[in-house]
């Protein structure tokens, strides 16, 4: 019973260490990859003892560190309570939805067989859904909570932003949930390893790649990124919904942001990508179709599989960082326009076709 | 849901419901109230309700609340002066509430309730759920998804700023 | 496992909550907060009960529930923001007649 626990918060703590270094890196590849794009070196002046490590130093160590050791300002007329938790309110959902993120399959070890997955709910999906609806709260009560006119803005601005695009990414992922037959994202992975015509792996992107373009479009409007990031807009609002937010509370909106870009590259990887899977490695080992069978031991499988989730995470998360800034932003109304007459009937159109196409599949065999 | 988890949970229940309704601050209350329906959602999982726990949280506490915080801070609504009715009225209600409270508490007292049913290993979940809904219960599904079709309509006309 | 009469006790302490609630407060948006308190009373008295029957009826009506919830917050809502525009006001006191 105690050795469950422990090994669900081992779990747990394996994944948010898989997050968050993950979105370490993409903190960084923002500022690098923003400086190659734009053909400039970027930040890498700050080093230690010599050691500038390519601006690692700087954006790793030094940047959170001058945000921790700022002045905490909370501006004069704000509510203090929730001041300060409208930060905490926004990063507690968005690391709280990667608790049912498998990143591996099983790991065999001393009799137990442990599913490699923080929280094996039977309602997975819906999980992931009801964080990013608490998510919403963060952005409200930051824009309401600084007295500010421009704040308030934003923040009604980006909630309204967020609860529309949540309904294009419901509907999106109701038609993946239709063709894996689950809800729980861990058979959705592991489904994926399933070989079509014998040599193709079945990952998600082949049976619902309407799907992948809605939730990866949905997704990168719920995190308030470019080019959906009117809310925040640096160029117009100062920084929208958390102009009055100095030192770590900033920190925290900021890490909240990134957090969800890695949610949203979990959620693409796990759904469309097949997620942990590396092609044809089975439980035991490799099974190439030519008949080739590498026979691995359990923990290697599980290593293997934690690495090619990572390396993909990595992947969607670089490829947002490059779609924010090489796009320009949304206006407010293109932006409410898309989500409600674009995103919602193609989601629609999708879910129809998918039942249609899973009813004939199922009427023929 | 063991004994003392459920009593920690009903006294956070209580004691945000208690906030909505007692705080001066509209936002605070309508804080108040996302708590409470977090915690209920909690207690339906301990009741092994996973599908109803989960739409709670996506329906009431995420988009529900975010309305009624829109409208606030829409119409900018600030602390009040006369938060609440005169201080005999309150003396009244808060009796007539204890009264309520206490009839329904000593029904539930005298009621024999048997033990909880054992229950398959699917209970609460969606299939279940989708099952009942699409045969037993089809029709108030339809009239549901009718009746949503028409507060969407309703909603957009009576909001409307009249020009 | 906690008896199933004490989830009804709490739906029933929650259910008198939200009617002093509405008795007590003048700010029409929060009088409508009780109101959704005093409708999960009753979704987890209802939710409670199926437990305790073994039954997924009570939750199918829990879902009824929310739906309908959350198409009469929407419509109240409207409401009052227009009576907010009328009357500059969400007092009860103080919208109480019809016209002027």
């Amino acid at each position: 019973m105690a050795l469950d626990v422990a090994i669900a918060c081992l779990k747990a703590v394996v994944m948010l260490l898989i997050a968050l270094q993950v979105m370490a890196m993409g903190v960084y590849f923002e500022r690098k990859v923003s400086a190659i794009i734009q053909d400039r070196i970027g930040a890498n002046r700050a080093a230690i003892l010599g050691f500038a490590g390519q601006g690692i130093v700087n954006t790793l160590v030094a940047d959170p560190l001058k945000f921790l050791l700022k002045e905490d300002v909370r501006p004069a007329g704000a509510d203090r309570f929730l001041h300060t938790l409208a930060p905490l309110a926004a990063v507690i959902p968005a690391l709280g939805a990667f608790a049912v993120i498998p990143f591996g399959d099983v790991l065999e070890i001393g009799g137990r067989t442990i599913n490699l997955q923080a929280a094996s709910l039977d309602v997975g999906i819906l999980y992931i859904l009801a964080m990013a609806s608490l998510g919403v709260y963060g952005v409200v009560l930051a824009g309401w909570a600084s007295n500010n006119r421009w704040s308030l803005l934003g923040g009604i601005r980006g909630s309204a932003q967020m609860i529309s695009y949540e309904i294009a990414m419901g509907l999106a992922l109701i038609g993946v949930v239709v063709t894996y037959d689950t809800l729980d994202l861990q058979e959705m992975a592991r489904r994926q390893g399933e070989l079509i015509w014998g040599w193709l792996p079945a990952w998600g992107i082949l049976s619902q790649p309407l799907a992948f373009l809605i939730l990866f479009a949905a997704g990168i409007a719920e995190s308030k990124r470019i080019p959906f990031d009117l809310p925040e807009s640096e160029s117009e609002l100062v920084s929208g919904f958390f102009t009055e937010y100095s030192g770590a509370k900033h920190l925290m909106f900021m890490m909240s942001d990134f957090v969800e870009v890695v949610l949203v590259a979990a959620l693409v990887t796990t759904l469309f990508f097949g997620g942990w899977q590396v092609p044809y490695l089975g439980r035991e080992g490799f099974h190439f179709p030519w008949g080739t069978a590498i026979a691995l031991p359990s923990l290697v499988v599980a290593i293997l599989q934690i690495l090619s989730f990572s390396v993909k995470l990595v992947f969607f998360t670089w490829l947002q960082i490059v779609i924010r800034w090489t796009l320009p932003r949304f206006r407010y109304d293109q932006l409410m326009r898309l989500g409600w007459k674009g995103l919602l009937p193609l989601s629609l159109l999708n879910v129809v076709v998918s039942a249609a196409l899973v009813l004939l599949r199922e009427g023929r065999t | 849901m063991s004994i003392p988890l459920f009593l920690i949970f009903a006294a956070l229940t209580v004691a945000s419901a208690l906030v909505v309704i007692i705080h001066r601050n509209p936002i605070y209350c309508a804080l108040g109230l996302v708590s409470t329906l977090f915690l209920l959602a909690l207690l339906f999982l301990g009741l092994e309700a996973h599908m109803v726990a989960v739409l709670q949280i996506i329906v009431y506490a995420g988009a529900i609340v975010v309305l009624f915080l829109f409208v606030i801070m829409l119409l900018n609504l600030q602390v009040e002066e006369r938060a609440m009715v005169p201080r005999p009225l309150i003396a009244v209600a808060a009796a007539g509430g204890i009264l309520l409270g206490a009839l329904v508490l000593v029904g539930i007292a005298q009621t024999p309730l048997a033990a909880p049913v054992p229950v398959h290993a699917d209970y609460g979940g969606t299939e279940p759920l989708a099952e009942r809904l699409f045969t037993t219960y089809l029709l108030p599904f339809e009239l549901t998804s009718l009746l949503l079709l028409v507060a969407i309509v309703g909603a957009v006309v009576v909001g409307k700023r009249r020009a | 496992m906690t008896p199933i009469s004490w989830y009804l006790a709490l739906s029933a302490v929650l259910f008198a909550i939200g009617t002093v609630g509405v008795l007590t407060r003048r700010n029409l948006i929060v009088v409508f907060m009780a109101i959704e308190l005093l409708l999960n009373a009753v979704n987890l008295s209802f939710v409670a009960l199926a437990r305790g029957l073994g039954s997924m009826d009570g939750q199918v009506i829990v879902f009824f529930v929310m739906a309908v919830a959350a198409a009469e917050a929407a419509v109240g809502l409207a409401i009052m923001l227009q009576l907010y525009r009328l009357r500059e006001t969400l007092n009860a006191d103080e919208v109480t007649t019809l016209r002027w």
